[in-house]
């Protein structure tokens, strides 16, 4: 077994030493495919934790009160609240409370508004709401009280980001899908070439008995390796580019948005997984499709 | 045993073959005669299953050929050697490596290879020539390293497509006497051939096909005068002599 292995790999490297030219002009191509695919998975991957984040908000409904409104008032809205039953949970956020939190938020960076002269942040109640539609109903309950100066939910911003992410996804499925065929065709072309000048000998193996998986290995091996090659020269570059994304952007402004960056470590991995099967895929139906022909009996 | 059951094949408009049956045994040594385009390539196709029958059964030992899936064929053909007009030999491997060749893609083991070729090679008797790439040997060297590879593989029948077509008639005779050999050891021999001095010298059965039909079938001479094919002509059909 560990032999045949061995050997079937030798006959998949002599099969694209046949053929050099051809060889790395498929691996390159490949490679610029799997590159522009890595790079919209990288945003994509992002993009979806940044709408997990904001998910986390999408049940909570913010009250902000007018600073005339003392705490006596807002407790008893807060009392009121609790009593509806979409409520889960409605909370008393004094300023105070709110601007600690932004600091802890910034974290080294927090110093920064400590030279704030007073706090610009006004009392809140945050309330949390079983559903969408409690939020809906929260919010009208919370324009009939007094003394409210902004109601803020994240409905609509949530809806608009998960709009904006699934026709992303759909583009980069339909980039992809035009990606791969692409490839595929580059790849069998490559192939071809070497079952041509091996047809001969294709001829010769069938009379004599060979099945037609036994004549399609070296090939079919020829192909895959290209395809393992790219994925593996592909997700090295994706992976360089994204670490120097993260150093230069996750550390500090993200951290300020409060998203934060999928490391690069992880990212790399599944990327790694993902470019080896497509590649390797692409090989593979590429060295088939240009032995079909040859194959028929 | 090869057996042809009411066999037709028509390629559009042509005649491959018509209603054509035949029973070769065993051990045979059979002569497909007739002239271009009479049928004989397309009987050796149908039983190679290189085509299939439009209607008709073709067996092969217990294996009836029509039925077989794809991934039986190789089985099928494992079964059948072949020699062609033009030998067919890979040149950039030595006369041991395109008869080992044939035993690879069997997946013998290097060692059955390393015992088998050089018999066979001597069989056929060019033990000396092993390590000869094919452009360093004559014609009919080159026809006994393709009968090698035929038959390395023991096949129960040795299919001979025009073998001494390209040959001159001292090496072609050695070539005939050396598929007797092989025929004595128990392989049937099937051979498509024109050479008329052959056919009469050697004396065996002899199925002509003409317009897809086969028109003789019997022991002796190849039943055309002067060698010349009668291509349908009415008046040549007086001299199969029977």
């Amino acid at each position: 077994m560990g032999t045949s292995f061995v050997c079937v790999l030798r006959e998949g490297f002599k099969q694209i030493g046949r053929n050099k030219g051809m060889s790395i002009a498929s691996v390159f191509s490949i490679t610029a495919m799997l590159l522009i695919l890595g790079i919209f998975f990288a945003f994509i991957v992002n993009v979806n934790v940044a709408m997990e984040a904001a998910k986390q908000d999408y049940d909570t409904v913010q009250i902000y009160l007018l600073d005339t409104t003392d705490t006596l008032m807002a407790e008893e809205m807060v009392s009121d609240l609790n009593d509806m039953p979409e409520v889960v949970e409605a909370v008393y956020i004094p300023k105070e409370t709110a601007l600690e939190a932004w600091k802890a938020q910034w974290g080294d960076s927090g110093y920064l508004l400590d030279s704030l002269s007073e706090n610009p942040l006004p009392n809140a109640i945050e309330v949390n709401v079983a559903d969408l539609e409690g939020a809906d109903v929260v919010v009208e309950k919370a324009k009939t009280f007094s003394g409210v100066e902004d109601i803020l939910y994240y409905k609509a911003t949530v809806e608009k980001l998960i709009s904006i992410t699934s026709s992303v996804q759909i583009a980069t499925l339909i980039m992809m899908l035009f990606l791969v065929i692409v490839s595929i065709v580059v790849v069998s072309n490559t192939i071809k070439l070497t079952v041509q000048a091996r047809s001969r000998e294709i001829e010769i193996m069938k009379y004599v008995g060979a099945t037609n998986w036994f004549i399609r290995g070296p090939f079919l091996v020829g192909g895959m390796l290209i395809g393992l090659i790219s994925a593996g020269i592909s997700c090295g570059i994706v992976a360089l580019i994204y670490q120097k994304v993260v150093e230069l952007v996750g550390s500090d402004l993200l951290l300020i948005i409060g998203i934060p960056m999928v490391p690069a470590p992880f990212l790399s991995w599944n990327l790694a997984a993902i470019f080896v099967a497509l590649g390797v895929a692409i090989g593979a139906s590429g060295s088939i499709v240009s032995m079909r022909r040859y194959l028929d009996t | 045993m090869i057996e042809y059951e009411n066999v037709t094949k028509y390629y559009k408009t042509n005649v491959g073959l018509e209603d054509v049956s035949v029973r070769i045994e065993n051990g045979d040594f059979v002569f497909l005669v007739g002239p271009s385009g009479a049928g004989k390539s397309t009987f050796i196709k149908l039983m190679l299953k290189e085509l299939d029958a439009d209607s008709g059964i073709i067996r092969f030992g217990d294996m009836e050929v029509g039925k077989l899936s794809n991934r039986e064929v190789p089985m099928l053909r494992r079964g059948i050697g072949i020699v062609f007009q033009d030998f067919r030999l890979l040149p950039k491997k030595t006369a041991f490596e395109n008869v080992a060749f044939a035993m690879e893609i069997v997946h013998c083991t290097r060692r059955s290879i390393k015992r088998q070729v050089p018999q066979v090679l001597s069989l056929v008797g060019i033990e000396d020539k092993g390590d000869k790439y094919p452009d360093e040997l004559s014609a009919g060297e080159q026809q006994r390293v393709a009968i090698a590879r035929a038959i390395v593989n023991n096949p129960a029948v040795l299919i001979a497509d025009e073998p001494t077509g390209n040959l001159d008639p001292d090496t072609a005779w050695g070539i005939m006497r050396l598929l007797e050999r092989i025929n004595n050891r128990g392989t049937t021999v099937v051979m498509v051939t024109h050479a008329k001095d052959i056919v009469d010298r050697m004396n065996k059965r002899v199925i002509a096909i003409e317009n897809g039909k086969i028109i003789r079938d019997d022991v002796g001479s190849y039943g055309y005068d002067h060698g010349l094919y009668s291509l349908g002509e009415k008046g040549a059909l007086g001299n199969y002599g029977d």
